[in-house]
């Protein structure tokens, strides 16, 4: 029997299996950053619809999980930007998607208020603007600040560089961003990574996300952007 | 009569001058579009650290090579300066909120007397978001609005008061178009600089007739008639 510290390895489609309808589901990345792009695609080729989708964009129509919208798989997304995917714009303009969003700096702090045992926090981004509607506003020490709430999910889908059998993980390059955050805010953590070794073999100095927080490994795989991030 | 200037012409003109802005050794974030085009323009005695929200602290020029693995906030590639850094978002909106920035340059769809900006979404029309933007002009200690001075249907941008939802509120320190610069001085925009060929009247004429004019209306710095 293997321990349970040692984290099963599986393909894409394998792990995505862990979302089912009405999930909700953090996706790491900024842009073309980051984003764990094999797992997107099996969420796509999967089909499973009615997703909560959590991520800072929603990248471009064709690209990552800016495709989960083309294919009206998401009924909501809490994002920060959704520029630059047209589709995003549409759907919402024909109130097909629901659409919540936040400050980027809160949307990262909501996160890490959700991993890490906070009720929620005050932050002066967004005081006097229409974002603070509906929410408490209080002024401490002479000023005004919101409170925000957490964020979880029951699914982060998250990219790392390389892992070991704990699911110790680093990063590479500017791919970090939300994902060590998301790795401590979800019930389930599934991680995408360029290479997989043995227990050991990363330097403690250079893991950033410890192996606990993470239960599912899957190698990237050779599409255009996962071979390119 | 404003001289219409070409796209190209406009864009690098307020790049140029708003390079002009910064204290040597100053920690700066330039937004998508015309501010990109900043850190082109730095004078060679100005060393500027520049922060991408995304998770660069020493961001550099485009290599010659493309790697995604390195991009800026714009998505574009980027490479790291020696002695750079790369943070996760966390730390990024953290160095952002908490006051460790000396500017933030940003575009703009509204700016008005009071130094609100406007500039995430359009109701009804477009919504792409604040992205970074509310904590920029929340934690930047300058913000400097990069814009040209009328919309693409020659509509004043720069008003008496913000029509759409804002982004902030009194948070604009300068504004750069490129016919003018403004500054907000004593929490009212006042025209500081005109460009060459420009009169305080041009200026009033496509903003708004109560437009704060400096008593000391100077030349825009570094912009001869070609720029």
């Amino acid at each position: 029997m293997p321990s349970k510290m040692i984290k099963p390895v599986m393909s894409a489609e394998e792990a995505v299996k862990h979302i089912v309808q009405g999930s909700s589901v953090m996706v790491g990345g900024f842009n073309y950053g980051g984003v764990p792009y094999t797992l997107v695609d099996a969420l796509v080729d999967y089909g499973v619809k009615d997703i909560e989708l959590i991520a800072n964009d929603t990248l471009y129509e064709g690209v990552g999980h800016g495709k989960l919208i083309q294919t009206e798989q998401v009924k909501k997304v809490i994002a920060s930007h959704v520029g630059l995917n047209k589709a995003t714009q549409r759907l919402f303009n024909e109130e097909k998607l629901e659409l919540e969003l936040v400050p980027q700096g809160t949307f990262v702090e909501r996160i890490r208020a959700g991993g890490f045992g906070f009720g929620g926090f005050l932050t002066p981004t967004g005081v006097g603007t229409v974002h603070e509607k509906g929410k408490e506003v209080m002024e401490v020490q002479g000023r005004k600040y919101i409170l925000e709430l957490p964020l979880k999910a029951d699914v982060a889908l998250i990219r790392g560089y390389k892992a070991d059998r704990y699911g110790n993980l680093t990063y590479f390059g500017t791919n970090r961003n939300f994902n060590p955050l998301m790795a401590t805010a979800a019930e389930i953590v599934i991680a995408e990574v360029d290479s997989i070794c043995e227990v050991g073999e990363i330097d403690p100095n250079d893991v950033v996300t410890p192996g606990i927080l993470v239960d599912y490994l899957v190698l990237k795989g050779d599409s255009y952007y996962a071979t390119r991030t | 009569m404003l001289q219409e200037l070409d796209k190209d012409t406009a864009r690098n003109r307020i790049a140029k001058r708003i390079a002009l802005d910064f204290e040597d050794g100053a920690v700066v974030n330039l937004g998508i579009g015309i501010p990109t085009l900043v850190s082109d323009y730095i004078p060679e005695d100005v060393h500027i650290t520049f922060q991408t929200e995304n998770g660069v602290v020493g961001a550099g020029p485009m290599p010659p090579e493309e790697d995604l693995r390195f991009i800026g906030a714009g998505g574009r590639c980027l490479s790291l300066l020696p002695g750079a850094a790369l943070i996760a978002s966390d730390f990024s909106f953290g160095l952002i909120r908490g006051g460790h920035l000396d500017a933030t340059v940003l575009g703009a769809l509204e700016v008005d007397a009071e130094g609100n900006l406007a500039n995430w979404w359009i109701p009804g029309k477009l919504v792409p978001g604040m992205g970074g933007a509310m904590d920029l002009v929340t934690g930047a200690k300058r913000v400097i609005i990069a814009t040209t001075l009328l919309t693409k249907k020659q509509e004043p941008k720069i008003i008496q008061k913000c029509s759409l939802p804002m982004t902030g509120v009194k948070v604009v320190d300068t504004v750069v178009t490129e016919h003018c610069l403004f500054r907000v001085i004593d929490g009212e925009l006042t025209l500081c600089e005109v460009a060459p060929g420009v009169t305080a009247e041009d200026i009033v004429e496509n903003t708004f007739p109560e437009l704060k004019i400096a008593l000391d209306l100077e030349k825009m710095k570094g912009i001869s008639k070609i720029d």
